[in-house]
Parts: C-alpha cells; sequence; structure tokens
C-alpha cells in the first residue's frame, strides 16, 4: 500500500425525494486495500455503491478516482466517454446477480474477452487464449469454454463474472454481495478465491455486504450503515471485536454461531 | 391517368417527401448513421419493404427509370409489385435491366453489374440495428454508436468462430463505413459486400416499421469487421451457373426433382438473361437447347 489514495469520496448524499439513500458519506480508499461496507437491509449501501460507481448521480458531493497517469478526476465531470471507458478497463462491477454482469446468451469464452474486444484487440486466437488463462485462475474447466452461462451454476457464473471484470487489471473494483445466493461450501470457495486473486493482482476493491463473515475474511476495513448515514468505521478486526456503537454491537451479537 | 387523380405523385405527399429527404440527406451527410424519421403507412405490409418504398417515392422523379429486384430476381412477387405500384402512382419509365435504370430498389442483393455514377440503389432493411441481438436496449445501442464502442459486435463473431470454426456469419454481415459507423448492410450474402466499398452509385436504406433511413454516399470506405487471424471472406461456389455458366456470381439452389437433382443459377436474372442472350450457355443451359 502506498500514502496516496487511489479514491476519494467526500461528503456523498443521494436523496429520493423526501427520503434518504445516504446521507454524507466521506471516505479514502488506497491502492490494494479492501473496504466492506456493511449494514442492515435498506441502511443505504447499495444507494452508496451505485453513486460512488458512477451508476446512479448522487445528490451532493463528490467522487474522485486517481487515474494511471496520475490525474485526480471528478467521476461526474467526465465525459460518458471517458467514464464508460474506465469502467470497461481500469474498474471492475461485480454484481449480485451474476445474469446483470454477465451475457447470458454468449459463450463463456466470449463472455470473458468482451472487455478485450472492447479496447480494440482483433486477434481471435490471442483473445481466446488470454480468455482460457482467466477461466483457468478462476477454475472454471477450459472444456467449458464454448458453453453459455446459461448452463452454469451459479457459483461458476459468479467465477465467470469475476474473470470476465478482471481481464484487463482493472485496479479497483466494486462488488455487490458477491456471494448472496450461493450455498455456504460454494460461497466459501469463492471467497478464498476473491482473497487470493485481491491479493495477487493487488486490487482496491470496494465490497457491498451484510454478511459479517465475509467482511471478516476479505476487508482490511470497514464501514457500518444505518439509514443512510455511516455511523463507525474502521480496521475490520477492531469493529468486529470491539464494537463501539450500540448499533454495531448489535449487529455482531446478531451474527448465529454453529 | 385521369381516374389516379387523386393519388399525389408517387403516392406521398409532398410534405411527407420532404421529410423523407431531409432524412436522406442528413444520412448522406453521415454515412453509416441511423437517421429517424416519421415512416408512413404504406399500402403494403411491414416486412414487404416499406422502407424502401417510401426512400423510392421520395426521391423519384418522372425521367426516372425504375428497378427493383427481390432476392436479385426481377420477376418474384415482391419486385413485381412494387414495380407495378411505382408504374401506377408515378408513371415512371420501368425496366429489368441494371444499366438502364437510374434507381434500384433492392431486398436482399447488390446486382452482379457495377453500378455507375447516377444511379441509386435503395435497400429495403428489417432490422437497422447491426448491435440488435447483442444489446436488446435502444438508448445502449444509439450510446455505443455514438461512442463508438463497437467491441460487442466482434463478440458475436468471436462466438461464430468458437461454434463453427470459422465466422458463419452470411449475410447481414456488419461493415465499417468511413471508419466511423459500424452498419448493418441488409441482409444481402456477405457476397456483396465487397461491392458497397467505394462504389460509385449512391446507396440509400429504408426501414420502414424501425423508422430508421441510413445512407453510404458514392467512393466511401465501407470495411466488413474480421479479426487479423479471421479475415473476412466472401462465399464461393464449386460450378458456374448452371444456365449461363457465369463465375464469381452469386449463385441459388434450384431442386429439379424429388431425387435430388439439382442446379445452381444466377441469383441476378437480369445478369444471366443478358448473358444467355450473348450466347453463354452453361451445363443444363446447352442440354435445354439439345431438346
Amino acid at each position: 500500500m502506498t500514502d496516496t489514495p487511489l479514491f476519494k469520496v467526500s461528503g456523498v448524499s443521494k436523496f429520493y425525494g423526501a427520503r434518504t439513500g445516504c446521507r454524507d458519506v466521506s471516505f479514502e480508499l488506497f491502492p490494494g486495500e479492501v473496504l466492506a461496507i456493511v449494514g442492515e437491509s435498506g441502511s443505504g449501501k447499495t444507494t452508496l455503491l451505485n453513486c460512488i460507481s458512477t451508476r446512479l448521480a448522487p445528490t451532493a458531493g463528490t467522487v474522485e478516482y486517481r487515474t494511471r497517469d496520475e490525474n485526480w478526476r471528478d467521476l461526474y465531470r467526465m465525459s460518458e466517454a471517458e467514464r464508460r471507458m474506465l469502467m470497461r478497463t481500469d474498474w471492475g462491477f461485480v454484481h449480485q446477480n451474476p445474469a446483470d454482469g454477465l451475457r447470458m446468451t454468449v459463450s463463456a469464452g466470449a463472455n470473458a474477452g468482451e472487455r478485450l474486444m472492447a479496447i480494440g484487440q482483433r486477434h481471435y486466437g490471442n483473445i481466446r487464449t488470454t480468455a482460457s488463462e482467466w477461466l483457468e485462475r478462476v477454475e472454471i474447466g477450459i472444456d467449458r469454454i464454448d458453453d453459455q452461462p446459461r448452463a452454469f451454476s451459479g457459483g461458476m457464473r459468479q467465477r465467470l463474472q469475476i474473470a470476465r471484470n478482471l481481464i484487463t487489471s482493472p485496479r479497483l473494483v466494486f462488488m455487490d454481495e458477491p456471494t448472496g445466493g450461493l450455498d455456504v461450501s460454494v460461497q466459501a470457495r469463492l471467497l478464498d478465491l476473491i482473497r487470493s486473486l485481491v491479493n495477487d493482482l493487488g486490487l482496491a476493491v470496494i465490497i457491498v455486504t451484510h454478511d459479517l463473515a465475509v467482511a471478516r475474511l476479505l476487508s482490511h476495513r470497514m464501514m457500518v450503515m444505518k439509514d443512510g448515514r455511516v455511523i463507525e468505521s474502521g480496521l475490520t478486526d477492531r469493529v468486529l471485536d470491539d464494537p463501539r456503537e450500540p448499533y454495531t454491537q448489535l449487529l455482531v451479537s446478531s451474527i448465529l454461531q454453529v | 391517368m385521369s381516374d389516379l387523380a387523386a393519388y399525389n405523385f408517387a403516392y406521398l405527399d409532398e410534405q411527407t417527401k420532404r421529410m423523407i429527404r431531409r432524412a436522406i440527406l442528413k444520412a448522406i451527410a453521415i454515412p453509416g448513421y441511423q437517421v429517424p424519421f416519421a415512416s408512413r403507412e404504406m399500402p403494403m405490409p411491414y416486412g414487404w419493404g416499406t422502407g424502401g418504398v417510401q426512400v423510392t417515392a421520395a426521391i423519384i422523379g418522372p425521367a426516372d427509370v425504375l428497378k427493383v429486384i427481390d432476392q436479385g430476381a426481377d420477376d418474384t412477387t415482391n419486385a413485381v409489385s412494387i414495380r407495378a405500384f411505382f408504374a401506377k402512382v408515378a408513371n415512371v419509365a420501368v425496366t429489368t435491366h441494371t444499366d438502364e435504370a437510374t434507381i434500384i430498389q433492392t431486398r436482399h442483393r447488390i446486382p452482379e453489374k457495377v453500378l455507375k455514377e447516377g444511379q441509386v440503389l435503395v435497400y429495403q432493411v428489417p432490422i437497422p440495428e447491426p448491435l440488435r441481438y447483442l444489446e436488446p436496449r435502444e438508448t445502449e445501442t444509439r450510446t455505443m454508436h455514438a461512442l463508438s464502442e463497437y467491441g460487442l459486435m466482434h463478440v458475436k463473431l468471436y462466438e461464430d468462430i468458437a461454434i463453427n470454426g470459422h465466422i458463419a456469419t452470411t449475410y447481414a454481415y456488419p461493415v465499417k463505413v468511413a471508419g466511423r459507423y459500424v452498419m448493418d448492410p441488409s441482409p444481402i450474402p456477405k457476397f456483396d459486400n465487397p461491392k458497397m466499398h467505394m462504389s460509385e452509385a449512391l446507396q440509400l436504406f429504408g426501414a420502414g416499421r424501425e423508422k430508421r433511413i441510413y445512407a453510404v454516399p458514392p467512393f466511401t470506405e465501407v470495411v466488413s469487421l474480421d479479426f487479423e487471424d479471421h479475415p473476412f471472406e466472401v462465399q464461393t461456389f464449386d460450378k458456374p451457373c448452371a444456365l449461363c455458366g457465369a463465375e464469381n456470381v452469386y449463385l441459388d439452389e434450384v431442386i429439379l426433382d424429388d431425387r435430388g437433382g439439382r442446379m445452381f443459377v444466377c441469383s441476378d436474372t437480369d445478369h444471366c438473361e443478358e448473358r444467355r442472350a450473348c450466347g453463354c450457355v452453361g451445363e443444363l443451359g446447352v442440354k435445354e437447347a439439345a431438346e
């Protein structure tokens, strides 16, 4: 990790009419850092994620990103072309439902290779080689490269979605409940995979989850949200082992013990 | 003509033709860009060339000579009825000869004879959006065109190679026009794609149901998309035309009997007839003459 942040969020608020999506959220994210945003349903986690990933314009506040050429850019002051370019090269977005992030009617290989074609690669052999390397990395057999994701299990789809996002070596990946809807053993494998990829590639990740175990396993730092506000933030182990806010204490004590 | 006095020249009223001409001018100014226009109901069903007919109606004048082809043939229902339609409502001369025509309305083919300066080729287009089957949202495809994000087009070609071992798209093969817009050339066989490149004739495309007009001006670069290691190739045929012996033309398969007999003949009927009139004979043409 370096001393210069990669991503700066200051004073981001989103109001839906009189209702609050999220209110006055500020944080910085450093290269290689994993930040978890936790909270119960309706606490504004996903609104915040959408606001900081250019998917939903915030009502107030700024979101800045340090590009590869060391310029700080305000995301909502970039042109649409630049923003979309950033989204498909330097960034990744892993949806909770893989069908939202994949093209379900084209093969796994084409799904994985799409970003390469989008940035101008025009050599079929090279695209296919890179795609198969990535499928292997996310533990999808090479014999499945020409199958459509419709034929895949939920866990495989999620891994394919990750491969599709990481193929252009992004620096920042957003994840929205990546383990939602998966059974525990598949979840464990996926978490293991995400953790090793994050370590190997030095990715900065912002992960939204309601599952504190996922946050514990993956993240360095976490923010707890309630009613659209960040009520507590700090190192993951500190927040989970020594929660200060009453709500966080409640949240931590609500984890089911086996 | 007296009993047809109720019709305006070329069926459409003058304001409508003006509106269509504006769309055509804009389309010519931005090669390959799909210009929306207020498509009218025509006295024929969607899918039968309502877009092409409106474009033709907007550009045709009393001095024009019209040719209409359907899959290369001048004598199929669609071609015959559209030709009759304009003979009736515009009282223009019609022809089946490619080199005599000033306007050629076409469905699914470009004539074999190289088109000349001053000729206009009007295509009937069912689905103008080349990205449609990959990206269903119109808002998204428009943005992709605006920002030239055409990676998705290659995803389709990638799929072809992954499934079939080669680019299996044989018609409506996507092209890039003047280095900018990716365009659906309407369902012409990819055999005809190279004819669009640097053509002397003006090429206009009308999609009636989808309400879009687009154009390729004369002498415009039209490049078929491909991969470096899987270059664009046109179809080839083993034998020449069975009737006129023409080579390097697009052939149709004709079933002769129910014992597997078949022959391949020119899809462009005018081209075939002209060659036969000059004494060219193919394999089966000789037999017919001998009988």
